[in-house]
Protein backbone atom coordinates (compact mmCIF):
# COMPACT_ATOMS: atom_id res chain seq x y z
CA UNK A 1 0.00 0.00 0.00
CA UNK A 2 1.36 3.40 -0.99
CA UNK A 3 -0.72 6.24 0.45
CA UNK A 4 -0.31 9.55 2.24
CA UNK A 5 -0.92 8.46 5.83
CA UNK A 6 0.30 9.42 9.28
CA UNK A 7 -1.55 6.83 11.34
CA UNK A 8 -4.23 4.65 9.76
CA UNK A 9 -6.61 5.35 12.65
CA UNK A 10 -6.24 9.11 12.20
CA UNK A 11 -6.98 9.30 8.45
CA UNK A 12 -10.64 10.23 8.75
CA UNK A 13 -10.31 12.98 11.36
CA UNK A 14 -7.23 14.48 9.70
CA UNK A 15 -8.92 14.50 6.30
CA UNK A 16 -12.15 15.99 7.70
CA UNK A 17 -10.14 18.67 9.51
CA UNK A 18 -8.29 19.58 6.30
CA UNK A 19 -11.57 19.73 4.39
CA UNK A 20 -13.21 21.96 7.00
CA UNK A 21 -10.22 24.32 7.13
CA UNK A 22 -9.89 24.52 3.34
CA UNK A 23 -13.58 25.36 3.00
CA UNK A 24 -14.02 27.31 6.23
CA UNK A 25 -16.09 29.91 4.34
CA UNK A 26 -18.71 27.24 3.55
CA UNK A 27 -18.69 24.45 6.15
CA UNK A 28 -18.21 23.78 9.86
CA UNK A 29 -16.99 20.50 11.37
CA UNK A 30 -18.13 18.81 14.58
CA UNK A 31 -16.10 15.91 15.97
CA UNK A 32 -17.43 13.21 18.32
CA UNK A 33 -19.88 12.55 16.89
CA UNK A 34 -18.61 13.46 13.43
CA UNK A 35 -20.77 15.63 11.21
CA UNK A 36 -20.43 18.72 9.02
CA UNK A 37 -22.90 21.53 8.50
CA UNK A 38 -23.15 24.72 6.49
CA UNK A 39 -21.14 27.52 8.10
CA UNK A 40 -24.26 29.68 8.27
CA UNK A 41 -27.36 27.83 9.37
CA UNK A 42 -30.25 28.18 6.91
CA UNK A 43 -33.63 29.38 8.25
CA UNK A 44 -37.16 28.29 7.51
CA UNK A 45 -36.50 25.45 5.10
CA UNK A 46 -36.48 21.66 5.03
CA UNK A 47 -33.03 20.61 6.25
CA UNK A 48 -31.37 18.15 3.84
CA UNK A 49 -28.96 15.67 5.42
CA UNK A 50 -26.96 12.96 3.73
CA UNK A 51 -24.15 10.69 4.82
CA UNK A 52 -22.44 7.39 4.31
CA UNK A 53 -19.10 5.70 4.52
CA UNK A 54 -16.02 7.82 3.77
CA UNK A 55 -13.85 7.16 0.73
CA UNK A 56 -16.34 8.53 -1.83
CA UNK A 57 -15.23 12.17 -1.60
CA UNK A 58 -16.47 14.71 -2.54
CA UNK A 59 -19.68 12.80 -1.67
CA UNK A 60 -21.28 13.87 0.70
CA UNK A 61 -19.59 16.71 2.62
CA UNK A 62 -18.43 18.32 -0.63
CA UNK A 63 -22.07 19.07 -1.42
CA UNK A 64 -22.84 21.06 1.72
CA UNK A 65 -23.83 24.63 0.96
CA UNK A 66 -26.49 26.91 -0.43
CA UNK A 67 -28.66 25.04 -2.95
CA UNK A 68 -27.68 21.57 -1.80
CA UNK A 69 -27.10 19.88 1.61
CA UNK A 70 -27.45 21.34 5.09
CA UNK A 71 -25.36 18.62 6.75
CA UNK A 72 -23.44 15.42 6.07
CA UNK A 73 -22.49 12.53 8.37
CA UNK A 74 -19.29 10.71 7.36
CA UNK A 75 -18.72 7.16 8.62
CA UNK A 76 -15.38 5.39 8.69
CA UNK A 77 -14.01 4.31 5.29
CA UNK A 78 -16.75 2.32 3.53
CA UNK A 79 -18.68 1.97 6.82
CA UNK A 80 -22.01 3.64 7.46
CA UNK A 81 -22.28 6.45 10.02
CA UNK A 82 -24.10 5.69 13.30
CA UNK A 83 -27.46 7.17 14.44
CA UNK A 84 -25.89 9.44 17.07
CA UNK A 85 -24.19 11.34 14.22
CA UNK A 86 -27.47 11.80 12.34
CA UNK A 87 -29.35 12.82 15.50
CA UNK A 88 -26.86 15.53 16.43
CA UNK A 89 -26.54 16.77 12.86
CA UNK A 90 -30.34 16.98 12.60
CA UNK A 91 -30.58 18.88 15.87
CA UNK A 92 -27.92 21.32 14.64
CA UNK A 93 -29.53 22.12 11.27
CA UNK A 94 -33.26 21.66 11.96
CA UNK A 95 -35.04 24.81 10.76
CA UNK A 96 -38.70 24.17 11.68
CA UNK A 97 -39.73 22.50 8.40
CA UNK A 98 -38.52 18.97 9.04
CA UNK A 99 -35.55 16.86 8.01
CA UNK A 100 -35.04 15.00 4.73
CA UNK A 101 -32.41 12.27 4.75
CA UNK A 102 -30.86 11.25 1.42
CA UNK A 103 -29.43 7.74 1.80
CA UNK A 104 -27.68 5.47 -0.68
CA UNK A 105 -29.27 2.01 -0.64
CA UNK A 106 -26.75 -0.05 1.33
CA UNK A 107 -27.95 -2.28 4.18
CA UNK A 108 -25.79 -0.61 6.84
CA UNK A 109 -26.67 2.93 5.79
CA UNK A 110 -30.37 2.14 5.54
CA UNK A 111 -30.56 0.58 9.00
CA UNK A 112 -28.53 3.29 10.73
CA UNK A 113 -30.52 6.11 9.11
CA UNK A 114 -33.75 4.23 9.85
CA UNK A 115 -32.93 4.04 13.56
CA UNK A 116 -31.97 7.72 13.58
CA UNK A 117 -35.27 8.59 11.87
CA UNK A 118 -37.22 6.64 14.52
CA UNK A 119 -35.40 8.33 17.39
CA UNK A 120 -35.58 11.85 15.91
CA UNK A 121 -38.02 14.23 17.64
CA UNK A 122 -38.67 16.16 14.40
CA UNK A 123 -40.83 15.43 11.37
CA UNK A 124 -38.65 13.61 8.85
CA UNK A 125 -38.61 11.61 5.63
CA UNK A 126 -36.02 9.65 3.66
CA UNK A 127 -35.14 9.38 -0.02
CA UNK A 128 -33.32 6.12 -0.81
CA UNK A 129 -31.18 6.31 -3.93
CA UNK A 130 -30.83 3.17 -6.05
CA UNK A 131 -29.59 4.32 -9.45
CA UNK A 132 -27.07 1.51 -10.07
CA UNK A 133 -28.60 -0.77 -12.70
CA UNK A 134 -25.69 -3.27 -12.70
CA UNK A 135 -26.93 -5.78 -10.13
CA UNK A 136 -29.99 -6.45 -7.99
CA UNK A 137 -28.31 -7.72 -4.80
CA UNK A 138 -24.67 -7.35 -3.80
CA UNK A 139 -22.22 -7.68 -0.90
CA UNK A 140 -23.69 -4.71 0.93
CA UNK A 141 -27.20 -4.39 -0.42
CA UNK A 142 -30.54 -5.99 -0.76
CA UNK A 143 -31.87 -4.32 -3.87
CA UNK A 144 -30.10 -1.92 -6.19
CA UNK A 145 -27.17 0.17 -5.00
CA UNK A 146 -27.16 3.94 -4.75
CA UNK A 147 -24.15 5.45 -6.54
CA UNK A 148 -23.20 8.60 -8.50
CA UNK A 149 -26.81 9.46 -9.35
CA UNK A 150 -27.11 10.46 -5.69
CA UNK A 151 -25.31 13.72 -6.56
CA UNK A 152 -28.14 14.64 -8.95
CA UNK A 153 -30.76 13.81 -6.33
CA UNK A 154 -28.94 15.94 -3.74
CA UNK A 155 -28.63 18.86 -6.17
CA UNK A 156 -32.29 18.89 -7.25
CA UNK A 157 -33.79 18.28 -3.80
CA UNK A 158 -31.41 20.85 -2.31
CA UNK A 159 -32.63 23.42 -4.82
CA UNK A 160 -36.29 22.73 -4.11
CA UNK A 161 -35.73 22.95 -0.35
CA UNK A 162 -33.90 26.26 -0.80
CA UNK A 163 -36.99 27.56 -2.64
CA UNK A 164 -39.06 26.90 0.47
CA UNK A 165 -40.92 23.72 -0.53
CA UNK A 166 -42.26 21.45 2.21
CA UNK A 167 -40.98 18.04 3.28
CA UNK A 168 -43.44 16.04 1.17
CA UNK A 169 -42.58 17.97 -2.00
CA UNK A 170 -38.84 17.48 -1.41
CA UNK A 171 -39.28 13.75 -0.83
CA UNK A 172 -41.45 13.44 -3.97
CA UNK A 173 -38.90 15.20 -6.17
CA UNK A 174 -36.04 13.09 -4.72
CA UNK A 175 -37.90 9.87 -5.51
CA UNK A 176 -38.69 11.10 -9.01
CA UNK A 177 -35.09 12.04 -9.83
CA UNK A 178 -33.93 8.68 -8.47
CA UNK A 179 -36.31 6.68 -10.64
CA UNK A 180 -35.37 8.74 -13.72
CA UNK A 181 -31.65 8.11 -13.16
CA UNK A 182 -29.59 5.04 -14.08
CA UNK A 183 -25.88 4.36 -13.59
CA UNK A 184 -23.34 1.64 -14.26
CA UNK A 185 -19.65 1.49 -13.33
CA UNK A 186 -16.52 -0.20 -14.66
CA UNK A 187 -13.36 -0.89 -12.65
CA UNK A 188 -9.88 -1.15 -14.16
CA UNK A 189 -8.18 -1.73 -10.79
CA UNK A 190 -9.24 -2.50 -7.24
CA UNK A 191 -9.24 0.10 -4.49
CA UNK A 192 -7.26 -0.33 -1.26
CA UNK A 193 -8.99 0.37 2.07
CA UNK A 194 -6.30 1.95 4.30
CA UNK A 195 -7.14 -0.19 7.34
CA UNK A 196 -6.95 -3.36 5.25
CA UNK A 197 -3.68 -2.38 3.58
CA UNK A 198 -4.18 -4.55 0.52
CA UNK A 199 -6.41 -4.35 -2.58
CA UNK A 200 -10.07 -5.26 -1.92
CA UNK A 201 -10.15 -7.62 -4.91
CA UNK A 202 -7.77 -9.06 -7.48
CA UNK A 203 -8.12 -7.80 -11.01
CA UNK A 204 -5.43 -8.71 -13.53
CA UNK A 205 -3.95 -6.03 -15.83
CA UNK A 206 -5.78 -7.63 -18.74
CA UNK A 207 -9.27 -7.58 -17.16
CA UNK A 208 -12.03 -5.20 -16.09
CA UNK A 209 -15.02 -5.60 -13.74
CA UNK A 210 -18.26 -4.58 -15.48
CA UNK A 211 -20.92 -3.23 -13.12
CA UNK A 212 -18.58 -2.72 -10.16
CA UNK A 213 -19.92 -1.00 -7.03
CA UNK A 214 -18.34 2.01 -5.33
CA UNK A 215 -16.63 -0.18 -2.70
CA UNK A 216 -15.11 -2.55 -5.24
CA UNK A 217 -17.87 -5.08 -4.70
CA UNK A 218 -18.52 -7.42 -7.64
CA UNK A 219 -20.60 -6.36 -10.60
CA UNK A 220 -22.06 -8.27 -13.52
CA UNK A 221 -18.99 -9.99 -14.87
CA UNK A 222 -15.25 -10.07 -15.14
CA UNK A 223 -14.11 -9.64 -18.74
CA UNK A 224 -11.11 -8.85 -20.89
CA UNK A 225 -10.16 -5.19 -21.25
CA UNK A 226 -11.28 -3.90 -24.65
CA UNK A 227 -11.18 -0.59 -26.46
CA UNK A 228 -13.09 2.20 -24.69
CA UNK A 229 -15.84 2.49 -27.29
CA UNK A 230 -16.88 -1.15 -26.78
CA UNK A 231 -16.96 -0.74 -22.99
CA UNK A 232 -19.05 2.43 -23.23
CA UNK A 233 -21.42 0.72 -25.68
CA UNK A 234 -22.12 -1.99 -23.09
CA UNK A 235 -22.74 0.64 -20.39
CA UNK A 236 -25.10 2.63 -22.62
CA UNK A 237 -26.97 -0.53 -23.50
CA UNK A 238 -27.36 -1.47 -19.82
CA UNK A 239 -28.71 1.98 -18.98
CA UNK A 240 -31.20 2.00 -21.86
CA UNK A 241 -32.35 -1.51 -20.94
CA UNK A 242 -32.91 -0.32 -17.36
CA UNK A 243 -35.23 2.50 -18.43
CA UNK A 244 -37.08 0.02 -20.61
CA UNK A 245 -37.53 -2.32 -17.62
CA UNK A 246 -38.77 0.63 -15.57
CA UNK A 247 -41.18 1.46 -18.39
CA UNK A 248 -39.79 4.97 -18.79
CA UNK A 249 -39.56 6.12 -22.39
CA UNK A 250 -36.21 7.61 -23.42
CA UNK A 251 -37.19 8.56 -26.97
CA UNK A 252 -36.95 12.32 -27.66
CA UNK A 253 -35.94 12.81 -24.02
CA UNK A 254 -33.70 15.57 -22.77
CA UNK A 255 -31.04 14.21 -20.45
CA UNK A 256 -28.15 14.99 -18.13
CA UNK A 257 -25.07 12.85 -18.76
CA UNK A 258 -22.68 12.38 -15.84
CA UNK A 259 -19.35 10.65 -16.40
CA UNK A 260 -17.88 10.06 -12.97
CA UNK A 261 -14.33 9.03 -12.10
CA UNK A 262 -13.70 6.51 -9.31
CA UNK A 263 -10.57 8.27 -8.06
CA UNK A 264 -7.61 7.12 -10.11
CA UNK A 265 -8.73 7.72 -13.69
CA UNK A 266 -7.54 10.97 -15.31
CA UNK A 267 -10.00 13.55 -16.59
CA UNK A 268 -8.57 13.05 -20.06
CA UNK A 269 -9.97 9.50 -20.10
CA UNK A 270 -13.26 10.58 -18.53
CA UNK A 271 -13.81 13.06 -21.38
CA UNK A 272 -12.94 10.32 -23.87
CA UNK A 273 -15.68 8.17 -22.30
CA UNK A 274 -18.06 11.13 -22.32
CA UNK A 275 -17.42 11.69 -26.02
CA UNK A 276 -18.52 8.16 -26.94
CA UNK A 277 -21.39 7.99 -24.45
CA UNK A 278 -22.88 11.27 -25.69
CA UNK A 279 -22.70 10.07 -29.30
CA UNK A 280 -24.35 6.74 -28.52
CA UNK A 281 -27.17 8.24 -26.45
CA UNK A 282 -27.77 10.79 -29.24
CA UNK A 283 -28.01 7.96 -31.75
CA UNK A 284 -30.75 6.51 -29.55
CA UNK A 285 -32.78 9.70 -29.83
CA UNK A 286 -31.77 11.17 -26.49
CA UNK A 287 -30.83 14.83 -26.43
CA UNK A 288 -27.97 15.47 -23.98
CA UNK A 289 -28.48 19.05 -22.82
CA UNK A 290 -26.69 18.96 -19.46
CA UNK A 291 -23.30 17.43 -18.63
CA UNK A 292 -21.04 16.79 -15.66
CA UNK A 293 -17.62 15.16 -16.01
CA UNK A 294 -15.21 14.59 -13.12
CA UNK A 295 -14.67 12.87 -9.78
CA UNK A 296 -17.99 13.28 -7.99
CA UNK A 297 -18.53 9.87 -6.33
CA UNK A 298 -15.23 8.09 -5.89
CA UNK A 299 -14.10 4.73 -4.54
CA UNK A 300 -10.79 5.68 -2.89
CA UNK A 301 -8.03 4.94 -5.41
CA UNK A 302 -9.96 2.72 -7.79
CA UNK A 303 -9.26 3.27 -11.48
CA UNK A 304 -12.47 3.23 -13.45
CA UNK A 305 -15.55 5.28 -14.12
CA UNK A 306 -19.31 5.23 -14.07
CA UNK A 307 -21.81 6.55 -16.56
CA UNK A 308 -25.07 8.06 -15.30
CA UNK A 309 -28.03 9.23 -17.36
CA UNK A 310 -30.78 11.31 -15.78
CA UNK A 311 -33.89 11.92 -17.90
CA UNK A 312 -34.88 15.55 -17.44
CA UNK A 313 -38.29 17.14 -17.28
CA UNK A 314 -38.98 20.84 -16.72
CA UNK A 315 -38.95 20.49 -12.93
CA UNK A 316 -35.70 18.49 -12.74
CA UNK A 317 -34.05 20.83 -15.26
CA UNK A 318 -35.04 23.90 -13.27
CA UNK A 319 -33.57 22.49 -10.06
CA UNK A 320 -30.40 21.21 -11.71
CA UNK A 321 -29.79 24.65 -13.26
CA UNK A 322 -30.50 26.70 -10.12
CA UNK A 323 -27.65 28.43 -8.25
CA UNK A 324 -25.44 26.27 -6.02
CA UNK A 325 -22.40 27.05 -3.89
CA UNK A 326 -20.66 24.08 -2.26
CA UNK A 327 -17.00 22.97 -2.08
CA UNK A 328 -17.45 20.53 -4.99
CA UNK A 329 -20.25 21.99 -7.10
CA UNK A 330 -20.70 25.68 -7.79
CA UNK A 331 -22.46 27.72 -10.42
CA UNK A 332 -24.44 30.95 -10.86
CA UNK A 333 -23.40 32.27 -7.42
CA UNK B 1 -32.92 -12.45 35.81
CA UNK B 2 -30.22 -10.51 37.59
CA UNK B 3 -27.93 -7.85 36.15
CA UNK B 4 -25.06 -9.96 37.48
CA UNK B 5 -26.04 -12.67 34.96
CA UNK B 6 -25.92 -10.14 32.10
CA UNK B 7 -22.41 -9.11 33.15
CA UNK B 8 -21.26 -12.75 33.34
CA UNK B 9 -22.85 -13.40 29.94
CA UNK B 10 -20.94 -10.45 28.44
CA UNK B 11 -17.65 -11.92 29.68
CA UNK B 12 -18.55 -15.38 28.37
CA UNK B 13 -19.44 -13.89 24.98
CA UNK B 14 -16.18 -11.98 24.80
CA UNK B 15 -14.23 -15.15 25.67
CA UNK B 16 -15.87 -17.21 22.95
CA UNK B 17 -15.50 -14.50 20.27
CA UNK B 18 -11.78 -14.10 21.04
CA UNK B 19 -11.29 -17.89 21.08
CA UNK B 20 -12.89 -18.24 17.64
CA UNK B 21 -11.03 -15.51 15.79
CA UNK B 22 -9.75 -17.85 13.10
CA UNK B 23 -13.12 -19.55 12.49
CA UNK B 24 -15.06 -16.28 12.15
CA UNK B 25 -12.41 -14.59 10.01
CA UNK B 26 -12.15 -17.44 7.55
CA UNK B 27 -15.93 -17.88 7.25
CA UNK B 28 -16.34 -14.16 6.55
CA UNK B 29 -13.51 -14.09 4.03
CA UNK B 30 -15.33 -16.80 2.08
CA UNK B 31 -18.73 -15.14 1.71
CA UNK B 32 -18.53 -11.73 3.40
CA UNK B 33 -16.13 -8.81 3.44
CA UNK B 34 -13.80 -10.05 6.16
CA UNK B 35 -14.62 -7.64 8.98
CA UNK B 36 -17.12 -9.69 11.00
CA UNK B 37 -14.64 -10.84 13.65
CA UNK B 38 -13.31 -7.31 14.17
CA UNK B 39 -16.84 -5.92 14.58
CA UNK B 40 -17.88 -8.69 17.00
CA UNK B 41 -14.69 -8.26 19.02
CA UNK B 42 -15.23 -4.50 19.22
CA UNK B 43 -18.86 -5.00 20.28
CA UNK B 44 -18.03 -7.62 22.94
CA UNK B 45 -15.16 -5.56 24.37
CA UNK B 46 -17.33 -2.45 24.47
CA UNK B 47 -19.96 -4.22 26.58
CA UNK B 48 -17.36 -5.74 28.92
CA UNK B 49 -15.83 -2.29 29.43
CA UNK B 50 -19.27 -1.04 30.56
CA UNK B 51 -19.34 -3.45 33.55
CA UNK B 52 -18.96 -0.74 36.19
CA UNK B 53 -21.77 1.48 34.90
CA UNK B 54 -24.06 -1.49 34.18
CA UNK B 55 -23.65 -3.10 37.62
CA UNK B 56 -25.84 -0.55 39.38
CA UNK B 57 -28.71 -0.81 36.85
CA UNK B 58 -31.63 -3.24 36.78
CA UNK B 59 -31.58 -5.81 33.92
CA UNK B 60 -34.01 -3.88 31.74
CA UNK B 61 -32.01 -0.64 31.98
CA UNK B 62 -28.72 -2.48 31.53
CA UNK B 63 -29.90 -4.13 28.29
CA UNK B 64 -31.15 -0.82 26.92
CA UNK B 65 -27.82 0.84 27.73
CA UNK B 66 -25.96 -2.01 25.98
CA UNK B 67 -28.16 -1.54 22.89
CA UNK B 68 -27.56 2.21 22.68
CA UNK B 69 -23.83 1.78 23.17
CA UNK B 70 -23.56 -0.87 20.44
CA UNK B 71 -25.54 1.39 18.14
CA UNK B 72 -22.91 4.13 18.32
CA UNK B 73 -19.84 1.87 18.27
CA UNK B 74 -20.30 -0.99 15.81
CA UNK B 75 -21.57 0.75 12.66
CA UNK B 76 -22.40 -1.11 9.47
CA UNK B 77 -25.45 -3.37 9.57
CA UNK B 78 -24.45 -5.29 12.72
CA UNK B 79 -24.80 -2.21 14.95
CA UNK B 80 -28.51 -1.54 14.30
CA UNK B 81 -29.36 -5.27 14.27
CA UNK B 82 -27.74 -6.06 17.62
CA UNK B 83 -28.95 -2.78 19.11
CA UNK B 84 -32.53 -3.53 18.03
CA UNK B 85 -32.26 -6.94 19.76
CA UNK B 86 -31.12 -5.54 23.12
CA UNK B 87 -33.44 -2.51 23.07
CA UNK B 88 -36.51 -4.63 22.27
CA UNK B 89 -35.57 -7.23 24.86
CA UNK B 90 -35.26 -4.42 27.38
CA UNK B 91 -38.66 -3.02 26.42
CA UNK B 92 -40.30 -6.44 26.88
CA UNK B 93 -38.76 -6.91 30.33
CA UNK B 94 -39.88 -3.42 31.31
CA UNK B 95 -43.46 -4.10 30.24
CA UNK B 96 -43.85 -7.69 31.45
CA UNK B 97 -41.23 -8.19 34.17
CA UNK B 98 -38.17 -10.43 34.39
CA UNK B 99 -38.99 -12.85 37.22
CA UNK B 100 -39.71 -16.10 35.32
CA UNK B 101 -38.26 -18.15 32.44
CA UNK B 102 -41.43 -17.47 30.40
CA UNK B 103 -40.92 -13.71 30.69
CA UNK B 104 -37.25 -13.97 29.78
CA UNK B 105 -38.12 -16.22 26.83
CA UNK B 106 -40.74 -13.69 25.70
CA UNK B 107 -38.16 -10.89 25.93
CA UNK B 108 -35.66 -12.93 23.90
CA UNK B 109 -38.33 -13.58 21.27
CA UNK B 110 -39.15 -9.85 21.16
CA UNK B 111 -35.46 -9.14 20.53
CA UNK B 112 -35.34 -11.67 17.69
CA UNK B 113 -38.54 -10.24 16.24
CA UNK B 114 -36.89 -6.79 16.21
CA UNK B 115 -33.96 -8.18 14.20
CA UNK B 116 -36.32 -9.65 11.59
CA UNK B 117 -38.04 -6.29 11.26
CA UNK B 118 -34.85 -4.22 11.14
CA UNK B 119 -33.13 -6.55 8.67
CA UNK B 120 -36.34 -7.31 6.73
CA UNK B 121 -35.26 -10.96 6.79
CA UNK B 122 -36.67 -14.28 7.91
CA UNK B 123 -35.88 -17.97 8.38
CA UNK B 124 -34.02 -19.70 5.54
CA UNK B 125 -32.20 -16.67 4.11
CA UNK B 126 -28.72 -17.65 5.35
CA UNK B 127 -28.37 -15.18 8.20
CA UNK B 128 -28.13 -15.19 11.99
CA UNK B 129 -31.92 -15.58 12.04
CA UNK B 130 -31.51 -19.24 11.07
CA UNK B 131 -30.07 -19.65 14.58
CA UNK B 132 -32.15 -17.07 16.45
CA UNK B 133 -35.67 -17.90 15.23
CA UNK B 134 -35.62 -21.63 16.17
CA UNK B 135 -33.88 -20.86 19.47
CA UNK B 136 -36.47 -18.22 20.37
CA UNK B 137 -39.37 -20.54 19.51
CA UNK B 138 -37.94 -23.43 21.52
CA UNK B 139 -37.08 -21.17 24.47
CA UNK B 140 -40.70 -20.02 24.69
CA UNK B 141 -42.22 -23.51 24.40
CA UNK B 142 -39.84 -25.14 26.91
CA UNK B 143 -40.36 -22.29 29.38
CA UNK B 144 -44.14 -22.65 29.13
CA UNK B 145 -43.80 -26.39 29.82
CA UNK B 146 -42.01 -25.50 33.06
CA UNK B 147 -38.62 -27.10 32.42
CA UNK B 148 -35.73 -25.96 34.61
CA UNK B 149 -33.13 -23.48 33.40
CA UNK B 150 -30.32 -26.01 32.90
CA UNK B 151 -32.51 -28.30 30.79
CA UNK B 152 -33.64 -25.36 28.64
CA UNK B 153 -30.06 -24.10 28.24
CA UNK B 154 -28.83 -27.50 27.02
CA UNK B 155 -31.64 -27.81 24.50
CA UNK B 156 -31.10 -24.26 23.17
CA UNK B 157 -27.38 -24.90 22.68
CA UNK B 158 -28.17 -27.88 20.47
CA UNK B 159 -30.85 -26.04 18.50
CA UNK B 160 -28.44 -23.15 17.90
CA UNK B 161 -25.90 -25.56 16.46
CA UNK B 162 -28.45 -27.20 14.16
CA UNK B 163 -29.56 -23.77 12.93
CA UNK B 164 -25.98 -22.65 12.33
CA UNK B 165 -25.18 -25.79 10.33
CA UNK B 166 -28.37 -25.39 8.27
CA UNK B 167 -27.02 -22.16 6.73
CA UNK B 168 -24.37 -24.19 4.90
CA UNK B 169 -26.76 -25.47 2.25
CA UNK B 170 -28.78 -22.29 1.82
CA UNK B 171 -28.66 -19.70 -0.94
CA UNK B 172 -28.41 -16.27 0.64
CA UNK B 173 -31.30 -13.94 -0.13
CA UNK B 174 -30.48 -11.43 2.63
CA UNK B 175 -27.35 -10.31 4.42
CA UNK B 176 -23.70 -10.35 3.52
CA UNK B 177 -23.78 -13.15 0.92
CA UNK B 178 -26.90 -12.02 -0.95
CA UNK B 179 -24.89 -10.96 -4.02
CA UNK B 180 -23.20 -14.33 -4.38
CA UNK B 181 -26.18 -16.46 -5.41
CA UNK B 182 -25.27 -20.13 -5.65
CA UNK B 183 -21.62 -19.39 -4.96
CA UNK B 184 -22.45 -19.16 -1.23
CA UNK B 185 -23.73 -22.74 -1.06
CA UNK B 186 -21.43 -24.93 1.01
CA UNK B 187 -20.40 -22.07 3.29
CA UNK B 188 -21.70 -21.49 6.82
CA UNK B 189 -22.89 -17.92 7.38
CA UNK B 190 -20.45 -16.11 9.71
CA UNK B 191 -23.28 -14.22 11.45
CA UNK B 192 -25.07 -17.50 12.17
CA UNK B 193 -21.81 -18.93 13.51
CA UNK B 194 -21.12 -16.01 15.87
CA UNK B 195 -24.72 -16.13 17.10
CA UNK B 196 -24.45 -19.85 17.82
CA UNK B 197 -21.17 -19.30 19.68
CA UNK B 198 -22.71 -16.57 21.83
CA UNK B 199 -25.81 -18.62 22.65
CA UNK B 200 -23.67 -21.63 23.55
CA UNK B 201 -21.45 -19.48 25.78
CA UNK B 202 -24.41 -17.97 27.63
CA UNK B 203 -26.15 -21.36 28.00
CA UNK B 204 -23.02 -22.80 29.58
CA UNK B 205 -23.10 -20.32 32.48
CA UNK B 206 -26.78 -20.90 33.28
Amino acid sequence: MKKFINKVDDILVESLSGFATAHADLVALNLNPNFLTRKNKARNKVAIISGGGSGHEPLHAGYIGVGMLDAACPGHVFTSPTPDQMLEAATAVHADKGILFIVKNYAGDVMNFEMAAEMLPFENATVLTSDDCAVINSTYTTGRRGVAGTVIVEKCVGSLAEAGADLTACKTLGDKVNIRTASIGVALTSCTVPAAGRPTFDLSVADLEMGVGIHGEPGRRREALREADAIVADCVEAILADFKTKNISTAQSEALLLVNGFGATPLMELYLLYNTAAQLFTQHGICITRSLVGNYTTALDMAGASITLCLLDDEIKQHWDSPVHTPALRWKM
Amino acid sequence: MKTEFILDAALAIQRTILANEHTLESLDREIGDGDHYINMKRGASTVVEMQAELASLNPEAALNKIGLKLLSTIGGASGPLLASFFMSMSKSLKEHGDDSPTKIAAAFAAGVQAITQRGKANLGEKTMLDVLIPVAAQFESLAVLGHDAKFIANALSKTAETGMLSTKDLIATKGRAAGLGERAIGHIDPGAKSCQLMIEAVCQIV
